[in-house]
């Protein structure tokens, strides 16, 4: 075949793909195409009607259980349940409480991060070790799951006397109770590669570490994320659980959630409990987004905005 | 005008006669029973020259995939032996088996990656074969943003990139739909004219299989051995209306007919 024909059908294959693509440009909603990158949705005010509202319902029933319900449903004292504009004067105007709760607020956020990092670098090691052989996967995983079940409360004068009753525990149960998300979902998308894409590896003759760099890991990206995200909410959790059990050093929210608590300081407390909710959902939105930094380009979830 | 005389490696030619050049791959007495007994092969022998083009069909569970598996060295022959250049050969897998995180370029590039091709080297190799397959434009793209018809052209690339000497294909287009299929027939064709490589292909469509081989074996069910064996005089380049004429329903008749006796 001449150079000019081979060219020729080269242009005519060019021409067919650019029919192919057209057609399913036709099939596929605009805006479908490559999410991520090259999809810029906009948001409209429906967006926003759904979470006003619902955040609307929400302040509204506080306010109703402080006037009227627990007073004429439970027979129980309003103080019980503070108003919210009274929780807000209280923990976050009044500027010497603010700098207590903020203080509280970055401490809590120190102990967790740190405790999820060490999770994440412990978890994935224990995962990737696992993903290398069925029988270190068959030994580790009795003690992950029943490590999940064990109840922290009652570890805590072995920790106490192990490690003392300060920040170190506190990042220890961090670790604890975030690291099984970590290396169940791990070990889930290592072992989830497609058998031909370890085909076309094996093909190639390509050794352990290639296997793991190139396609093992890329491809478990997605549900790594996903245990990550869940993994940063029990940190979250661990840090102010921690902190009630391991008062001594700094004062996280976990602290100042039991002070408030001991000494009947209602409208403090809610204020603590506000900036706790608060961190999780902080936790979980950055996640979320690492998430889509990181897979977002070329992962296709079922969901196509969020 | 795309130019392929940038890319004198890719092709072999189809000057020297095929018939004088010893066979690329040859299949001798090979067997495979699994480890759990089940027998896939009994001895089978034949074998691929250079511009040859293999079509192997037969019913589904013969043992056609296990014969790809077996030359590629995916798997162990319980008997008989296998010989061919595992350093030149190509397999094409029934999914296109993209890497979802790489772009088109980077996965045409992943096998030289693996070989450790240099990244300008590969680089190069990999814009020649894209071009050569037609998906100029979308290096940048992520599988999830092509179609069937066009990942299995990149899956095409990703192999080309070796310059194999011969290529396995298993079922490839068995997914897509009639037209895109007619087309990536008509395609490859033009490939394997140009490249010249030696051609083992599987598939269920005895018109896929007339339409492109220079011979078409039939296998019998489980444990498979070749129990037709026909050759397809028909000239390349080959037209697509070439599916139309007599003497190919013919062809394709006497194929089918072969194939039932192997399903009785």
């Amino acid at each position: 075949m001449s150079i000019a024909a081979s060219g020729l059908q080269g242009e005519a294959m060019q021409s067919a793909i650019n029919r192919e693509d057209q057609r399913r440009a036709e099939d596929t909603p605009p805006g479908d195409i490559g999410s991520g990158t090259d999809k810029v949705r906009t948001r409209t005010i429906s967006d926003y009607i759904g979470p006003v509202i619902t955040f609307g319902i929400f302040v509204g029933l506080w306010y109703f259980m402080h006037y009227w319900g627990l007073e004429h449903i439970f027979d129980k004292k309003p103080f019980l349940i503070t108003e919210p504009h009274r929780v807000i004067r209280e923990s976050f105007i009044d500027a010497g409480q603010r700098s207590v709760m903020l203080n509280g607020l970055w401490v809590t956020t120190k102990v967790s991060l740190i405790g999820l990092a060490i999770a994440i670098a412990i978890g994935m090691g224990l995962a990737i070790a696992m993903a290398q052989a069925r029988w270190l996967e068959r030994s580790l995983w009795p003690y992950l799951v029943a490590l999940q079940a064990i109840p922290i409360l009652a570890l805590v004068p072995v920790i106490g006397s192990i490690f003392g009753f300060e920040v170190p525990s506190r990042v220890l149960v961090c670790v604890i109770i975030s690291v099984f998300p970590i290396v169940a979902n791990t070990l889930f998308g290592l072992l989830s590669v497609e058998r031909g894409q370890h085909d076309l590896f094996t093909l190639r003759g390509a050794n352990r570490w290639t296997r793991l760099v190139k396609l093992q890991l890329p491809a478990a990206m997605p549900t790594i994320f996903a245990g990550f995200r869940i993994a940063a909410g029990l940190s979250v959790i661990g840090a102010i659980v921690g902190e009630i059990f391991f008062k001594r050093g700094e004062k996280g929210l976990g602290i100042l959630l039991d002070t408030f608590r001991s000494r009947l300081n209602n409208p403090e407390m809610y204020g603590a409990l506000i900036l706790c909710a608060l961190l999780g959902i902080a936790v979980f939105v950055i996640f979320g987004m690492l998430s889509r930094l990181a897979v977002g380009r070329w992962y296709e979830t079922t969901r196509k905005t969020g | 005008m795309t130019e392929i005389s940038d890319s004198p490696s890719l092709v072999h030619g189809h000057s020297e006669d095929q018939s004088t050049r010893p066979p690329a791959l040859v299949f001798d007495r090979i067997e495979m029973t699994f480890p759990d007994g089940t027998r896939a092969l009994q001895p089978t022998s034949f074998s691929v020259r250079p511009g040859e083009f293999t079509t192997v069909v037969g019913p589904s569970g013969c043992g056609k995939s296990t014969l790809l598996k077996l030359a590629s060295g995916l798997l162990n022959a319980t008997g008989g032996t296998v010989t061919v250049d595992r350093d030149s050969l190509g397999y094409v897998f029934q999914d296109a088996t993209l890497l979802q995180w790489r772009t088109v370029q980077k996965n045409v590039e992943l096998l030289a990656e693996l070989s450790g091709v240099s990244r300008t080297e590969r680089r190069r190799r990999a814009t020649d074969t894209i071009n050569l397959v037609g998906l100029q434009g979308f290096e940048g793209k992520y599988p999830k943003q092509l179609s069937g018809g066009m990942k299995m052209r990149c899956s095409l690339a990703r192999s080309l990139v070796m310059e194999p000497e011969v290529f396995l294909f298993d079922e490839p287009f068995g997914a897509l739909d009639e037209i895109t299929r007619e087309r990536l027939n008509d395609e490859l064709l033009g490939l394997f004219q140009r490249v010249g490589f030696a051609a083992l292909f599987i598939t269920h469509s005895i018109y896929e299989a007339v339409f492109l081989s220079t011979r078409v074996l039939v296998m019998g069910p489980r444990p498979g051995t070749i129990i037709g064996d026909f050759a397809i005089p028909f000239p390349y380049p080959r037209s697509p209306d070439l599916r139309f004429e007599a003497e190919f329903a013919e062809l394709s008749g006497q194929v089918s007919h072969a194939l039932r006796g192997a399903h009785a």
